[in-house]
């Protein structure tokens, strides 16, 4: 142990100190050698960071993944204040155009199909319920009706076809095409920033439990893809890969693969150094104990105090005490794990704009939503025409601000 | 820099330690590279270095294993991360982050090193590793050689001063082995890292070993020396060495090169017996051509073998579509100007492919050249885009599965994708049922393939080579005229190579056609007719396996190049020519 952590040391690492001392000064590289790289190599360049070649390679993250998150959590919350069918729209064409411009080539890039699809199956899925069950609005425009279904006397409440009003259509809509809007903001956040860039920016302390957490994630992609090459197996064997059989009889040696990729990962990822402790003194250990410990119970009595009626005068002090001694252990037990980070993503003023535009707009609609709540939900009963009210879709058109703002990606070889 | 003290591993529930008396020293700086036929404890020696057996395998590890004065007792591998690199078999299994400069940081990251230090790093071993086009690139978007080349950077940039490496070229085609080789050895020649690694295909990677550690038999203990010398004795060679014992040459040759130089005299002593050596060489290109003079149609006139621009070669193709010869027999599997687009990406174009019964083709060509892809097409997994796939006059992707089986049968890369069952016996009968032959077809076939299986072994506890073995067998339980196969020879030794050519032979006899795609030149020379080579989904080159191998330096056999001019593929046919 006592050389692994000599490395933490960084001016320990002086270039010449192993036996890899020699690296930059090399014969020509194999293959596709870049002079650029090499040049670039031996003098750690200011502020970490590669003087980018010229027309060879751009700076690789253009922005911050947070403030892709930050923006699309806006736009989600805007989404929420309204049930404007024309705002919606607005809302959801703006999100698909940065998506649009500014997605990268990468496999995770795809998802935002994905959720698309899963906002329009809502979307239908919501209508058919109001087509079937009914719905409580009362409406006077019948499009059409359906026989309906007698049920017994225990099932009062619950009506099974009967009249299909526009209104009870248009409200439901509405309320579908939120939830849609809601959905296809968090498949931008996921097709402009993949969760894992995210991972980096988390407290030291919290890292290992986040990679435990994305490496789960891809367990999900990883086992569809088995059940394909298995099902696709079936068929070798001359059994019909489709149904509901196929599908039972390849679970289990599915599941028997995953559990062995997995478990190879585990031993890569062992041999790579995670999970990796520093020794820190027994004094810090246990004042980060100490410190999360009584963070924790102080944020849970503060929000006992904050919830109960005579607790209102000490509930909120003890909260905010709890929350920052719990953030104090935190970075305090980032101490203990001796993991560095390569090449941070930098927060600059793009960061700032496309983090900032996403927050107005969510700021300006909750305002307009307290200001004039008629326009940005419209009734349905009597039956009208949704008008677009004109500062508030101005406000979602701030929402295509990174698309102008933000540098493309640089288009990577398919 | 590794010290093995008598060691042995027995893992749990085992009644025979795996590996025993395991005694030796790996100096620093050295090449050392472990063989032994399969299951002789290859990886767990490998495993034993990186301190992963025994403390993530379970098991118990008896004397002592020191790395860097470091002992693996009471060192986990997290502990050894600094000082030992370790590559697995699958390079997949080994990514945690999704792109190529992520995965190369992270090793460091766990680490600690300080940010400059990593970023500089990064930019070295992109460049030694020539990966720098590829930085942004997610890991799920590369070749196979590729990934390979990433996991090895990935395990370089905390500089260890040892690397273990199981396999590392099995998967990989032959340019992009000696790629990865390459690498190796500059690490090796400029960097003084000692690596020790474990390989199956000895023509690869004998030449650059500085000493064997040869694992003869299961539980026995291991020879340790000079690649010449233990090489005169090693259960597997490769085929120079086999040449070099044939010859009687010592010490044994291990390169090319230096089986050239003492071959002048083997090339007269097959060029002088003229009647007998050039007759059974002739003969077995007689019997290679005769399927194909058979199947007139299949399309390369002498001429074509050499790489055909695509206008030209569809030109012909549409007056040989056009014109049908009356005379041709029957083909077992047409392919017209094929083309399959997969997810935007173009896996084959206009690829045209005919195979007659009776007939071995090869499929060569690099990682991702669409040769699984063409597979997959006439066995009806991938649905052609344009262009005809027939396969016994059916058209595959359209036939229901149960009369597709009696057409044409594919084993996979992974054969244990085909096996669902808890032991031989429940496969078999299953087998008999999907194919609708008779109870026991697939018992017989399989008692002739593995003798010595008993009925009750359960499928995962066979080695690589039985359950090869095995998926053929429930293949064959439905008599395909017409068998694919999927990389067969990975993961194998020469012994279950060898048995494995012998019983394509047989089947190719009995007039079954077989069509295999393959990184393995040498299976290609002992067991093709004709090699098809692929070139980002286009065939290039289409023609009898002496032609296009031999004109090409990267897909011809050891023994081609070093008898050339002659044109012996193999040893056997040496061996033969001698008489």
């Amino acid at each position: 142990m006592s050389s692994g952590g000599s490395r933490r040391d960084p001016a320990g690492e002086c270039p010449a100190a192993g036996p890899w001392g020699r690296v930059a000064q090399f014969p020509a590289p194999l293959g596709s050698c870049s002079s650029v790289g090499r040049k670039a190599a031996p003098a750690p360049r200011k502020r970490g960071r590669a003087t980018p070649a010229p027309g060879r390679h751009q700076h690789r993250a253009p922005l911050h993944p947070g403030a892709w998150w930050l923006w699309s959590l806006g736009l989600g919350t805007a989404a929420t204040r309204t049930t404007n069918p024309l705002l919606l729209a607005l809302l959801i064409a703006a999100a698909g155009y940065v998506v649009a411009t500014h997605r990268s080539a990468a496999p995770w890039a795809r998802s935002y199909a994905a959720f698309v699809k899963l906002a329009a199956a809502v979307l239908l899925i919501r209508l058919a319920f109001t087509v079937v069950l009914g719905s409580p609005i009362p409406g006077t425009h019948t499009l059409l009706t359906l026989p309906e279904v007698p049920l017994p006397h225990w099932a009062q409440g619950i009506r099974l076809g009967g009249e299909v009003t526009a209104e009870a259509l248009l409200f439901s809509g509405y309320n579908g095409l939120k939830l849609a809007a809601l959905l296809i903001c968090v498949g931008a956040a996921g097709a402009l920033a993949s969760p894992a860039r995210l991972l980096k920016s988390l407290p030291g302390a919290l890292y290992e439990a986040g990679v435990a957490v994305v490496v789960a994630l891809t367990f999900a992609p990883h086992l569809i893809a088995d059940v394909q090459r298995l099902r696709a197996a079936r068929r070798l064997r001359g059994r019909p890969d489709r149904g509901v059989r196929g599908l039972l009889q390849v679970g289990l040696p599915v599941l028997e693969g995953a559990l062995e990729r997995s478990v190879a990962l585990a031993a890569a990822m062992d041999a790579r150094g995670y999970g990796r402790t520093a020794d820190v003194p027994a004094r810090v250990r246990r004042t980060t104990t100490a410190l999360t410990l009584g963070g924790l119970l102080g944020v849970c009595a503060g929000t006992y105090g904050l919830l109960t009626a005579e607790g209102g005068t000490y509930g909120l002090p003890v909260m905010c005490a709890g929350v920052a001694a719990a953030l104090a252990g935190l970075r305090l037990g980032g101490r203990r794990t001796p993991r560095t980070r390569y090449r941070p993503e930098p927060w600059g003023a793009h960061a700032w704009l496309v983090a900032g535009s996403g927050a107005a707009v969510a700021a300006l609609l909750a305002l307009a939503s307290v200001r004039d709540p008629g326009a940005l939900n419209p009734g349905v009963v009597p039956l009208t025409a949704p008008a677009l009210p004109l500062w508030p879709a101005a406000a979602v058109l701030l929402a295509l601000l990174p698309a102008f703002v933000v540098p493309k990606a640089p288009k990577e070889p398919s | 820099m590794i010290r093995f003290e008598e060691v042995s591993v027995t893992y749990e529930g085992a009644a025979e330690p795996t590996v025993q008396g395991v005694d030796f020293e790996v100096p620093e700086g050295e090449l050392v590279l472990l063989v032994g036929p399969s299951g002789v404890g290859k990886s767990t020696v490998l495993g034993a270095v990186s301190g992963l057996v025994p403390h993530f395998t379970g098991g118990t590890l008896r004397g002592r294993v020191t790395v860097a004065g470091r002992d693996t007792r009471t060192h986990k591998p997290r502990e050894l991360a600094d000082v030992v690199g370790t590559v697995g078999q699958d390079p997949l299994a080994h990514f945690v982050t999704d792109t190529v400069e992520d995965e190369l940081a992270y090793g460091m990251e766990s680490l600690g090193l300080a940010p400059e230090v990593m970023r500089r790093r990064v930019e070295e071993t992109l460049d030694l590793l020539g990966l720098a086009d590829l930085r942004d690139r997610p890991i799920a978007t590369l070749s196979g050689g590729q990934r390979q080349r990433v996991a090895i950077g990935s395990v370089l940039t905390p500089h260890p001063r040892v690397l273990v490496l199981d396999e590392p070229t099995s998967a990989l085609d032959p340019a992009a082995a000696e790629e990865v080789l390459a690498v190796l050895q500059r690490l090796v020649h400029d960097l003084g890292t000692t690596v020790l690694l474990a390989e199956h295909r000895l023509e690869r990677v004998i030449q650059y070993a500085d000493r064997v550690v040869l694992l003869p038999a299961p539980g026995a203990a291991p020879l340790f020396g000079d690649p010449a010398e233990v090489m005169a004795v090693s259960p597997v060679y490769p085929p120079v060495v086999d040449l070099g014992r044939l010859a009687g040459w010592t010490p044994l040759p291990l390169t090319v090169r230096d089986a050239r130089r003492r071959a002048a005299d083997l090339r007269k002593r097959l060029t002088h017996p003229a009647a007998g050596g050039r007759a059974a060489g002739a003969a077995r290109v007689g019997a290679a051509a005769a399927p194909r003079e058979r199947g007139q149609a299949t399309p390369p006139p002498p001429g074509t073998s050499v790489p055909v621009p695509s206008p030209r070669r569809r030109l012909f193709r549409r007056t040989a579509a056009a014109t049908p010869d009356p005379t041709a027999p029957p083909q077992i599997a047409e392919v017209r100007a094929l083309a399959v687009c997969r997810a935007r990406i173009t896996a084959l174009r206009h690829v045209d492919l005919t195979v007659a019964p009776g007939e071995t083709v090869a499929l060569m060509g690099r990682n991702g050249a669409g040769k699984s892809t063409l597979l997959g097409s006439l066995v009806g997994l991938v649905e052609p885009t344009a262009g005809i796939v027939r396969v016994g006059g059916a058209v595959p992707h359209r036939t229901p599965p149960r009369d597709l089986v009696r057409r044409v049968g594919l084993v996979p890369q992974e054969p244990r994708d085909l096996l669902y069952a808890d032991t031989v016996a429940a496969e078999c009968t299953a087998a008999d049922r999907d194919a609708g032959a008779e109870p026991g077809t697939c018992r017989a076939l399989v008692s002739e393939l593995l003798p010595g299986i008993t009925d009750d072994t359960h499928p995962r506890d066979l080695s690589e080579g039985q359950r090869l073995a095995l998926a053929l067998a429930v293949v064959l339980a439905a008599r395909p005229p017409l068998l694919l196969l999927d990389e067969p020879t990975r993961g194998l030794d020469y012994a279950a190579k060898a048995r494995l050519v012998t019983v394509l032979r047989a089947l190719a006899t009995e007039g079954h056609a077989i069509v295999l795609a393959t990184h393995d030149v040498e299976l290609a020379a002992e067991i093709a007719h004709r090699v098809v080579l692929l070139a980002e989904g286009e065939v290039i080159a289409d023609g009898p396996t002496a032609e296009i191998v031999v004109s090409s330096p990267s897909f011809a056999p050891q023994v081609t190049k070093i008898l050339a001019p002659q044109q012996w593929l193999t040893v056997t046919e040496v061996r033969e020519a001698l008489g």
